[in-house]
């Protein structure tokens, strides 16, 4: 017998049927029938955000940092819209979310009525999908079959956007074992035949090199393992993409390090040269392949996805395996061990040397100071101080994010939140919330840009009233740094709007929040600031002011081939003289 | 690469997805979002009881775009299947159009002969008009119109490509 309930009730019911324990979200007329709910119950917690921006942030940091589906709860209009950034966000880096907004009633829709808006319209370009809830005997439907979809196959953000007379009406609640997705069934395994020939490429391979990505940390932690097992196996290099960072420990010696724009000189090259490239859950983004037509132009590809829209999209690749990468790991394992095939162990020898007299040029040195805070050296110190700690990180986007992935050595999978595919400035401060919601008893710190963390400062607010204890590590350099770094090379050092002008006193600014506020501004007291920075309980703003002109390298401009990278020591921070060519200077 | 590689194919697929509001949309958005091109497009509701509608779509790429359509439209969630109909073979496509010429005397006369050799149907007319119906391949309909245009073309209205695959096998 099916339970008769209100829509609202039918919400909070299903949330905890599917095992939802914490919500960020906004109260507003659309929803306050659900927020009704919410105060008559305790099984589900709610984390009162100060903006809707940061309650898909707050939830895309519970996500990842948990595998589980994120949840966020919105009003109608300004609600929904608001959460767009966050949904786009989520849909670029494959996030499990489930954003339930409020609207008008139903009669009203189309009208025009008072903060109405054609959510669904709206979000139908940055969600995996979207539903209007029309009869409320489809809504226990409907809010299992997005948790379904947000989680299967690639992960991404659903919307079930619920009308406020919905909400009220009466109707029966089905269980989530009661329903069977009609069309909706992504392929886990993968093809046998491809499986065995993908071993069989891997290992007749001179100079292979494993690309991973954020695939392998979406298939759940047992990927990882798998994968580190695989690479153990074969011997042989890998490199990731920044969504990848931790599937495999940064301490390894078969580790290159990040690849791409901002990627280590051996990561590049090695993907430029290899004759064998296997992609295990990345998509040949643009920020990794640089120049199309001088990617990686002698090897063959094999390229394993869940997806199979991602294989062939750029580019082409010679065996395509459509599956789930735990799965299609622990398979080309097994392969492999039945086989156990003779490498070229000379041709392999020859590789890793040649990789050795990359790793030489050590593109990742800096010219470290005594006088001012390298913020390289920043990321060094903070890394060290925190490796024995329960740590976890998200970042803001700009330099402080990309010498973050660079500096910061990463050991496991879901420890590393950034905003990859969309590249949101004032994603890190509620990542940072969502993830301590999830983690309470972590050390949770945000690596920030000072212009970034003014786009959702306000969640300091949240952090305090939920006893949310993030730190949020500024790397101020009083720049918005990576665009002034552009402009240094492609608009001849004309510094249109990147400098951060009138700055808070990002100390006072902790203050007045309730929170706590650290300064450091020469080298020798960074330590013991930091330090205080992991011991203090309270959520923490910490203003380190470091070199304002440092720029991040290595670099391959846009538009340039892997072989074209820009080194540090190719430049002095006060005479940067390259040319960009037109094409490049058109892509972003 | 190979030559064929790069050639530039219109393909026709037919899309097998549930009727539920918003669908087309879907569809429709993933073209205009992505940059691929609709040369034609039709729906219907094809199978009533189970609210399955039938979206046909000509588009013209090359190869890897055409295998991207595909693999993007089979990623929405309400969609059952996608047919390449032109890999699969060479599919019956049909179009249907209302033609309406306005004229008198010489023209009209003419008009009217060419109609009868194209197998076009009067389904309406007056002394002054005539309405033809047409149906067959995309090139016969461009080529009566082009045909009725010196002989008073004043308005046509096409339906868009409807395709199914040759022989036994369904969908
Ligand atoms: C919402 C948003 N607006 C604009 C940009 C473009 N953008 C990329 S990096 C950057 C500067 C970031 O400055 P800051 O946070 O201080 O970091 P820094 O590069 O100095 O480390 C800007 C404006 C963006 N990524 N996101
Ligand atoms: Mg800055």
């Amino acid at each position: 017998m099916a339970r008769m309930m209100t829509g609202a009730e039918i919400v909070l019911e299903a949330l905890a049927e599917q095992g939802v324990e914490d919500i960020f979200g906004y109260p507003g007329g659309a929803v306050l029938p659900i927020y009704d709910e919410i105060f008559k119950q305790n099984r589900v917690r709610h984390v009162l955000v100060r903006h809707e921006q940061g309650a898909a942030h707050a939830a895309e940091g519970y996500a990842r940092s948990t595998g589980k589906v994120g949840v966020l709860l919105v009003t109608s209009g300004p609600g929904a819209t608001n959460a767009v950034t966050g949904l786009t966000d989520a849909l670029m880096d494959s996030i499990p979310l489930v954003c339930i907004t409020g609207q008008v009633a139903t009669q009203l829709i189309g009208s025009d009525a008072f903060q109405e808006c054609d959510t669904v319209g709206i979000t139908r370009p940055c969600t995996k999908h979207n539903y209007l809830v029309r009869d409320v005997n489809d809504l226990a439907r409907i809010l299992h079959e997005a948790f379904y979809v947000a989680r299967s196959g690639r992960p991404g953000p659903v919307v079930i956007d619920i009308p406020k007379d919905v909400q009220f009406a009466k109707g029966s609640y089905l269980g989530a074992n009661r329903i069977v997705h009609k069309t909706y069934r992504p392929q886990i395994k993968g093809n046998a035949t491809a499986i065995r020939d993908a071993v069989d490429m891997i290992a007749g391979a001179k100079r292979p090199v494993f690309y991973t990505g954020g695939g392998v940390i979406n298939s759940g932690p047992a990927a990882s393992k798998l994968l580190r097992e695989f690479v153990e196996l074969t011997g042989y290099p890998i490199t990731s993409t920044l969504m990848g960072l931790g599937a495999f420990p940064a301490d390894d010696q078969k580790w290159l390090g990040m690849l791409g724009m901002h990627g280590t000189y051996e990561a590049n090259l090695a993907m430029n040269q290899c004759d064998l490239m296997v992609n295990i859950g990345a998509r040949f983004d643009d920020r990794i392949t640089g120049r199309l037509d001088a990617f990686s132009p002698d090897s063959r590809k094999i390229h394993i996805d869940i997806d199979p829209s991602s294989i062939n999209k750029t580019v082409k690749v010679d065996l395509p395996i459509i599956g789930d990468c735990a799965h299609v790991l622990e398979e080309m394992i097994r392969v492999w061990r039945a086989r156990a095939p003779q490498a070229d162990s000379a041709a392999l020898k020859k590789w890793w040397a040649q990789i050795d007299t990359w790793r030489g040029r050590k593109s990742l040195q800096y010219k470290n100071r005594d006088d001012v805070i390298m913020p390289q050296y920043a990321i060094q110190r903070l890394y060290e101080l925190t490796r024995d700690k329960d740590v976890y990180i998200t970042t803001e986007v700009g330099q402080h994010q990309m010498w973050a992935a660079q500096y910061f050595g990463f050991k496991d999978p879901n420890r590393w939140m950034t905003s990859g595919g969309l590249g949101t400035m004032g994603y890190g401060i509620p990542a940072a919330i969502g993830v301590q919601a999830a983690h309470p008893q972590s050390l949770v710190i945000d690596i920030a840009g000072e212009a970034s963390a003014l786009m959702t400062i306000q969640e300091l607010s949240t952090a305090v009233q939920h006893r949310l204890p993030v730190k949020i590590f500024i790397l101020n350099n009083e720049y918005m740094g990576m665009v002034r770094q552009w402009q240094e090379l492609l608009h001849d050092g004309r510094y249109s709007h990147s400098y951060s002008h009138s700055l808070p006193d990002f100390v006072k600014l902790a203050e007045a929040y309730h929170c706590v506020g650290l300064r450091a501004e020469k080298p020798a007291e960074l330590d013991g600031m930091i330090r205080e920075m992991i011991e203090c309980p309270h959520p923490v703003v910490f203003d380190c002011r470091v070199h304002k002109l440092a720029n991040c390298f290595p670099m391959i401009p846009s538009g340039a081939a892997h072989s074209e990278m820009l080194l540090a020591e190719d430049f002095e921070d006060d005479d940067i003289d390259y040319t960009v060519s037109d094409e490049g200077k058109a892509m972003v | 690469m190979t030559q064929n590689q790069n050639s530039i194919a219109q393909h026709t697929l037919a899309v097998l997805v549930d009727n539920e509001p918003g669908v087309l949309a879907r569809v429709i958005g993933l073209f205009s979002g992505r940059g691929y091109n609709i040369d034609s497009l039709t729906v219907s509701e094809t199978m009533h009881e189970k609210h399955l509608s039938r979206i046909t779509i000509a588009t013209t790429g090359s190869p890897m775009v055409i295998e991207q359509i595909r693999n993007q439209l089979e990623r929405l969630v309400p969609v059952h299947g996608v047919t390449d109909l032109t890999v699969e073979g060479n599919p019956i496509a049909r179009e249907l159009a209302l033609v309406k010429v306005v004229g008198k005397g010489d023209k009209r006369v003419e008009s009217l002969r060419l109609a009868e050799a194209f197998r076009a149907q009067v389904v309406d007319a007056s002394t002054e008009h005539f309405i033809f119906e047409i149906t067959g391949r995309v090139s016969k309909i461009e080529q009566f119109i082009t045909l009725m245009e010196p002989l008073g073309l004043a308005e046509v209205a096409r339906t868009g490509i409807a395709a199914i695959e040759r022989g036994p096998e369904a969908m």
